[in-house]
């Protein structure tokens, strides 16, 4: 039987407690990982490895977390995203709610853009495909 | 000088689990003032122990072509102390081997007993941070280390001559 999305959140809220060590009352579907829960590199492969065993799915390497994109001059210039870099970051995490980004695309805002619901949008998604 | 926790492996099966032993005395320095009058092992020592055994378990998996860097410690819960004349052992059991890292469950006992539960995480440095501009020679895996597994595969192939 397909997970209901508040089942989902839950398993995702277990997951970011034991990977952080944040008391669960911390994760809300809007707490940002970096900002608001403290995450560090290490962390988002920690909590894609937990994940996948936690909901049995593969995550390929950068479909969560896009960070290549990020890296390539054509995408990003003096600090913001392109217009093309954008419309292709849309592309690369549907998961992720990035329509801001066309008002105010200065890429040091994405770590406050990826949030717990954006992991939680992600593993629905995921199980339903 | 490296400090090396572990005393020998007994246990090595590649990609999968291996044991290895410590056996705690009072020629070690540090327990005279951990604590003075009440020395016991330091838990984090018990992790590093954990970390070199679980990492030259990650590391042969690769054939020692990856730095294994310990990146995170997720989790290390202990229910008793290690004491001079203790022979302390750890099991490590390899979980997820990747490009980028690894994760591995750890079990350690005490004379037999168990008394701690340890997760951990590596990091194959070359292939997760490209822009560190690592040294290209492996400094993780250096001839002090690899000698606690060659021996391990000494004294396994003589227990086999032995018909053991």
């Amino acid at each position: 039987m397909a997970l209901s999305r508040d089942e989902i959140f839950n398993r995702v809220k277990d997951v970011l407690v034991e990977a952080l060590g944040v008391d669960d009352d911390e994760v809300s579907e809007t707490a940002t990982l970096t900002n608001d829960l403290g995450a560090e590199s290490i962390d988002f492969l920690d909590i894609v490895f937990r994940l996948e065993k936690d909901f049995s799915i593969k995550i390929p390497s950068g479909e969560l977390f896009q960070v290549d994109l990020l890296q390539n001059p054509e995408y990003v210039e003096g600090g913001n995203l392109t217009k093309l870099g954008i419309t292709k970051l849309k592309e690369a995490m549907p998961h992720a709610d990035l329509s801001s980004l066309d008002d105010n695309p200065d890429v040091s805002r994405m770590p406050d853009l990826f949030t717990v619901g954006t992991i939680v949008k992600y593993v629905e998604l995921k199980l339903a495909a | 000088m490296r400090w090396i926790w572990i005393d020998a492996f007994t246990h090595f099966e590649s990609k999968k689990r291996a044991r290895a032993v410590k056996n705690v005395t009072l020629a070690e320095e540090h327990l005279h003032d951990h604590f003075p009058g009440y020395p016991v092992l330091p838990p984090s020592l018990m992790i590093e122990g954990m970390a070199q055994t679980a990492g030259i378990l990650v590391g042969e998996a690769c054939d020692f072509r990856e730095k294994v860097i310990l990146a995170k410690i997720r989790k290390a819960r202990f229910s008793d102390y290690c004491v001079p004349g203790d022979q302390v052992a750890y099991d490590a059991e390899v979980e997820i081997i990747e490009q980028a890292a690894a994760t591995i469950q750890g079990t350690v006992y005490r004379n037999g007993n168990e008394i701690g539960n340890i997760s951990l995480m590596f990091s194959h440095a070359d292939q997760a941070s490209k822009d560190l501009n690592l040294p290209e020679h492996n400094f993780v895996f250096n001839d002090q280390f690899m000698s606690l597994l060659n021996n391990y595969r000494i004294h396994s192939a003589n227990e086999h001559v032995g018909g053991k």
